[in-house]
């Protein structure tokens, strides 16, 4: 089997070895993780969803079927009639706002983490490696962000950008992603740093700086990818608290502008129903839940996959 | 040590700094003032919302409003509310701050309660029923947020079985009604310390000397109790300052919800009104809140695992 085309390669060993390198040893561990696997099989739906799923749907989010509301004299129940979740009780099409909800949701992971990864990499990356006072100064940074109530300042900063062009972007939405963002790099920016901070040690290192590749070079291309696992990491298990910040918000009636509905704003309409309708809760809590925890498995199996420490011992 | 503690004191300070002037600004850019409407949706004759504007200072420079309003808060006073006129924000938080910081601590301990014997037996009965009995409520934990926890959870108990009072007034004087959002609050934190109680103790069970106490024939109670617990709380110790803060700063949905008279629902209607100072108060006793808390952790650290030492 081995290398058909290499005239000129070293002759095969007698038994090829298997590539060992992080990647496909950690890949192969998390196949062996089922609760893994069956969050990424989900996260990968969740995204198809977000991405197709309005487009598939017979309804529009925010369209009214009002001869519907009327013959059931309030929503509509799901499973009965053409509206397969059933509606709300301005006739609107669960389904289809599910869908939307979810395109919401999955740009919320997206985004929220393209923040974090865009302030917390260069932050810790500089911190680590300039040491000193620039270290000092990083990190008081990290902890004035880090002692900022979450929450309070998400709110505040999209109520008060509400009325700019940044503030209407995405419906209202962006501002709300980069708030979630802004509040979540500390995390990044400790977890870059303290790695870099043991690879700066590293012999490696020393070989480059000896051969004159530049600052800037030895972190790009030497010390980040080294640590991009824990990265990897981190982003995906950020992403659960970043989806539940929005639903929280979204709640509260921070977001999305009507007629969109983010699923927390769609828990948040249907409370009132919650008697004789309950599934106007349940349904878009339940997608909630099944994000939260898809993301938290695929975490965990990939934290699993990739920590060296459990190497050999499983 | 006692160094350390006294430079983590003092840096609590200019992290205050920042984090009111942050806020401060963040308010000021805020469209529209706190006399634009009142309630209902009237609008004050222009004359009026004037000589409130100057009444309370608000025509002075950003500046000199932020100082004055540092000033009076190093005498005690947090100002004016501008929405309840009758009442200074020191009684609006005078008022809510002991239920909040109940409430909190309510949660927090029924979350350590439930949540490290949860973590501990988890491990113990590692891949045996009671770990996937534990893995599952902790499951339910992280994928229920608060406000689906309390929602249901009031329709529930409240409205259909009718075991815990609904709303009325002076309700939550009566002890059972203290039961709801405190199970909502705690739902997410039991979770989150059962499982890092959980990954703390099946660490721990490898190590060797948990291996030397097996093989010098120790019992199995005491190997538990002694060795492995001790040492693998010391983990879980560092993530309750965290949650604690989290607590009671993020009870306010919880709040809410149950119309639990404490502190945190005014944040969000205060917001709405740009009621200036209940703003300003809610935020810097939580950023105080979330400072000493974290610094208690890292002391408290220190303290159980003599091998961390802070210079």
């Amino acid at each position: 089997m081995a290398n058909r085309s290499g005239a000129l390669e070293a002759p095969a060993a007698a038994t090829p070895r298997r590539s060992a390198s992080l990647w496909g040893d950690a890949f192969r561990r998390l196949l062996k993780n089922r609760l893994a696997i069956l969050g990424g099989i989900i996260v990968a739906f969740l995204v198809l969803v977000a991405i197709f799923g309005p487009f598939l749907t017979p309804y529009e989010y925010q369209a009214q079927d009002l001869q519907a509301v009327r013959q059931a004299r309030g929503p509509v129940n799901p499973f009965v009639g053409p509206h397969l979740l059933g509606t709300d009780n301005l006739g609107r099409d669960l389904l289809s706002r599910l869908m939307d909800g979810a395109r919401i949701s999955m740009t919320v992971a997206l985004v929220v983490q393209i923040v974090v990864l865009l302030i917390g990499v260069p932050v810790g990356a500089a911190a680590a490696w300039f040491g000193g006072r620039v270290d000092t100064l990083l990190m008081r940074i990290t902890d004035i962000v880090y002692a900022f109530p979450d929450l309070l300042f998400i709110i505040l900063l999209s109520v008060a950008l509400r009325e700019t062009a940044f503030g209407k972007a995405l419906d209202g939405l962006l501002v709300v992603f980069v708030a979630i963002g802004l509040t979540a790099w500390v995390g990044m920016a400790r977890l870059v740093r303290g790695q870099l901070l043991s690879l700066k040690e590293t012999e490696f290192v020393e070989a480059a700086k000896a051969v004159g590749v530049s600052d800037f070079k030895i972190v790009t291309r030497h010390l980040l990818p080294n640590a991009s696992g824990p990265m990897i990491v981190a982003i995906t298990l950020g992403i659960p608290g970043a989806i539940l910040a929005e639903a929280t918000l979204a709640f509260i009636g921070i977001g999305a502008a009507p007629p969109r509905a983010s699923w927390g704003s769609l828990v948040a309409d249907g409370q009132t129903y919650l008697r004789s309708e309950p599934h106007l809760v349940i349904i878009p809590a339940l997608a909630v839940a099944i994000a939260l925890i898809s993301f938290t498995f695929l975490g965990d199996g990939l934290r699993d996959a990739l920590d060296p420490k459990l190497k050999g011992k499983q | 040590m006692l160094g350390y503690i006294i430079r983590r004191v003092l840096w609590i300070i200019p992290v205050l700094f920042f984090v009111s002037v942050i806020t401060f600004v963040l308010m000021r850019a805020t469209p529209s003032g706190p006399f634009d409407s009142f309630g209902g949706g009237r609008i004050a004759a222009p004359g009026v919302v004037a000589a409130l504007e100057a009444k309370y200072g608000l025509n002075d420079p950003p500046h000199v409003q932020y100082l004055r309003w540092v000033g009076n808060l190093l005498q005690g006073d947090l100002g004016p509310s501008y929405k309840y006129r009758d009442r200074t924000v020191n009684d609006i938080v005078g008022e809510g701050i002991g239920t909040t910081v109940m409430l909190g601590l309510m949660a927090f301990t029924v979350a350590v309660l439930i949540g490290i014997p949860l973590g501990v037996i988890a491990a113990l009965r590692h891949n045996g029923i009671p770990d996937y009995l534990a893995t599952f409520v902790s499951i339910i934990g992280i994928a229920t947020p608060s406000f689906v926890l309390a929602i249901l959870l009031l329709v529930f108990f409240s409205v259909t079985l009718g075991w815990f009072p609904s709303q009325s007034a002076r309700w939550w004087d009566n002890p059972s009604t203290w039961v709801l959002p405190t199970v909502a609050l705690a739902g997410f934190p039991i979770a989150q310390i059962a499982r890092y109680t959980r990954a703390s103790m099946l660490e721990v069970t490898r190590k060797d000397y948990v291996r030397t106490a097996q093989s010098k024939g120790l019992r199995e109670r005491t190997i538990v109790s002694i060795h492995m617990i001790r040492n693998a709380l010391i983990p879980v110790v560092t993530i309750l300052g965290p949650i604690l803060a989290f607590l009671i700063t993020g009870s306010f949905i919880v709040e809410t919800i149950f119309g639990v008279p404490g502190i945190g629902r005014y944040y969000i209607v205060s917001i709405g009104q740009r009621d200036y100072g209940v703003i300003m108060a809610m935020t810097m006793l939580f950023a105080v809140a979330i400072a000493v808390l974290n610094l208690v952790v890292d002391v408290l650290y220190a303290y159980i695992d003599p091998r961390i030492r802070y210079s």
